[in-house]
């Protein structure tokens, strides 16, 4: 594997970029291994990466249906933020942001990080305080935060609609600096390396279709590549999770629903930090592409299909036109929708299934991509110890039967209205 | 566009709809204290890559609760029936208030 550095890349210009390696390899399957990851997107590579790195457990293999980063990971807004409120959370995504502001180094790759602030705009006096409520709690945690007035709102982000007119005026809104994007299938490609170069093979189109069972333990894994024995199997297929756990026997408080996104065409720098609205679920960014990258709610009803309906293009477009007017001369050039891991209180889970020998990472809902470094190295260490770090501990199964929902949004078991 | 037929006001889209989610998820007694049945059913859901019965309400049309048969994968409806019909709302009781 070649070092990535100024000086690599000097040396590769001048002999006509014939000496890069591949970034990582494509195994093939071995019979048997300590740990199987199931899913090769973002959260499974950084799982497989953790692994290696902090626990020194390299017999791993990762485990695909269809290429690395194929699945959710190509499919979100690529948004990284902290601004969690909730004990449970606040902790976990903070570290997860720390994990991210040294990644690139971390993985000699460049997964694009940029900390451009995300600001979630607030509509009314009330929702200032709710904000200013928000701040605090973050910076009582030691996480940034930035309670902006209109002005500074209008002297950040000039294209919204400031107007007398606006359907939702604003009112200000709370910035979290640190806040940004980052580029998905870098993070994918750039964790698929370092585990591959510390001995753990990745192995693509190869799907899980069932488990092998030892007297009532999970051993390993039936897949269409034949069998795979492992100590320790450990799903990370979000989108998939609840299919995933029915092969094994479990029912799992999530239910699947599909989510669209959006890109308009290019166009100059118009906006340079990431905005939600505060009236209607909506967010917007400008990629470095030049695209406004958009996205908002669920569709509403179960769905496996990774394809949204019309309806919602609609209100996202709605919602769009009325925060940024300009939109309504843009066309769009790409949309998609993933299947979403809707849990019932809107966290995650990274715990032991209640069955030997089967770990459990899903249910992130629509928030999985700026996880990705904490939920991989949070589990690797579930995964390597037997038990959870403090930062996932309350992200177990069983916290509905304990009455320790970590409900951010205060919906309650509607997972559509997350 | 997902199309739902409402038996009593004819092929609709499904934007007139209220989605009320799983249908064979059922209630417990409400005399029941057990708490792990009253947590499987506040919480818990089969959630299928497949036929998935589920409740909708026609919110903008007859206003009655359906039940559907739908495909979670290709989202094709293969059955509409009025939940009154087929489901009783709640397997608990009536309490009656004195």
């Amino acid at each position: 594997m070649t070092h990535y550095s100024a000086f690599s890349l000097f040396k590769e210009a001048l002999r006509g970029n014939k000496g890069w390696s591949r970034a990582w390899q494509d195994a093939e399957p071995k019979p048997a291994y300590d740990v199987v990851i199931i899913g090769g997107g973002g959260h499974g590579l950084a799982t497989a990466y953790y692994l290696a790195k902090e626990h020194g457990i390299t017999n791993v293999a990762v485990i695909e249906k269809g290429y690395i980063g194929g699945g959710n990971t190509g499919r979100n807004t690529t948004i990284v933020r902290s601004n969690y409120m909730i004990d449970g959370n606040t902790n976990f995504y903070e570290h997860s942001m720390k994990l991210w502001e040294d990644l690139s180094r971390d993985l000699n790759f460049n997964v694009m990080f940029s900390q451009r602030g995300q600001i979630n705009l607030a509509h009314s006096p009330a929702q200032m305080d709710s904000h200013a409520r928000r701040g605090n709690i973050m910076r009582m945690n030691g996480i940034e935060a930035h309670l902006m007035s209109r002005e500074e709102v209008m002297k950040r982000v000039p294209i919204l609609d400031y107007s007398e007119n606006a359907r939702f005026p604003i009112h200000g809104g709370l910035l979290q600096e640190r806040a940004g994007t980052a580029r998905h299938d870098a993070v994918a490609w750039g964790y698929a390396r370092g585990a591959s170069a510390r001995g753990i093979d990745i192995i693509q189109g190869c799907e899980v279709t069932g488990y092998l069972w030892d007297h009532g333990r999970i051993v390993g894994v039936e897949t269409t590549r034949g069998p795979i024995r492992a100590k320790k199997v450990a799903m990370a297929v979000a989108g998939h999770t609840s299919h995933m756990a029915k092969m094994a026997g479990l029912r799992l408080p999530i239910e699947t629903h599909v989510l669209q996104a959006f890109v308009t065409e290019a166009i100059k720098p118009v906006i340079d930090c990431v905005v939600s609205f505060g009236a209607v679920h909506f967010y917007i960014s400008q990629s470095d592409k030049g695209g406004l990258v958009l996205g908002g709610d669920l569709d509403g009803h179960n769905s496996y299909g990774q394809r949204g309906d019309m309806p919602i293009v609609e209100e996202n477009m709605a919602a769009a036109k009325a925060l940024v007017p300009l939109v309504s001369r843009l066309q769009l050039v790409r949309h998609w929708a993933g299947v979403m891991d809707m849990s019932m209180d809107g966290s995650p889970f990274i715990c032991k299934a209640p069955i030997e020998g089967l770990y459990i990472n899903g249910g992130w809902c629509y928030g999985g991509f700026k996880a990705t470094p904490a939920s991989g190295w949070c589990y690797a260490h579930t995964i390597a110890k037997d038990e959870p770090h403090a930062l996932n501990a309350r992200f177990r199964l069983d916290r509905f039967h304990r009455g320790q929902q970590i409900d951010e949004k205060g919906m309650g078991p509607t997972p559509w209205a997350h | 566009m997902l199309r739902i037929a409402c038996p009593h006001c004819g092929d609709r889209d499904y934007v007139e709809f209220l989605y009320g989610g799983d249908a064979e998820n059922a209630m417990p007694e409400l005399s029941d204290t057990d708490i792990d049945r009253w947590t499987e059913f506040v919480f818990f859901r089969n959630d299928p890559k497949g036929e998935h019965a589920e409740y909708w309400q026609h919110q903008h049309g007859c206003r009655q609760w359906l039940r559907v048969v739908r495909h979670t994968v290709t989202h094709q409806v293969i059955s509409v029936q009025p939940a009154s019909e087929v489901d009783t709302p709640a397997q608990g009781k009536r309490v009656e208030v004195a």
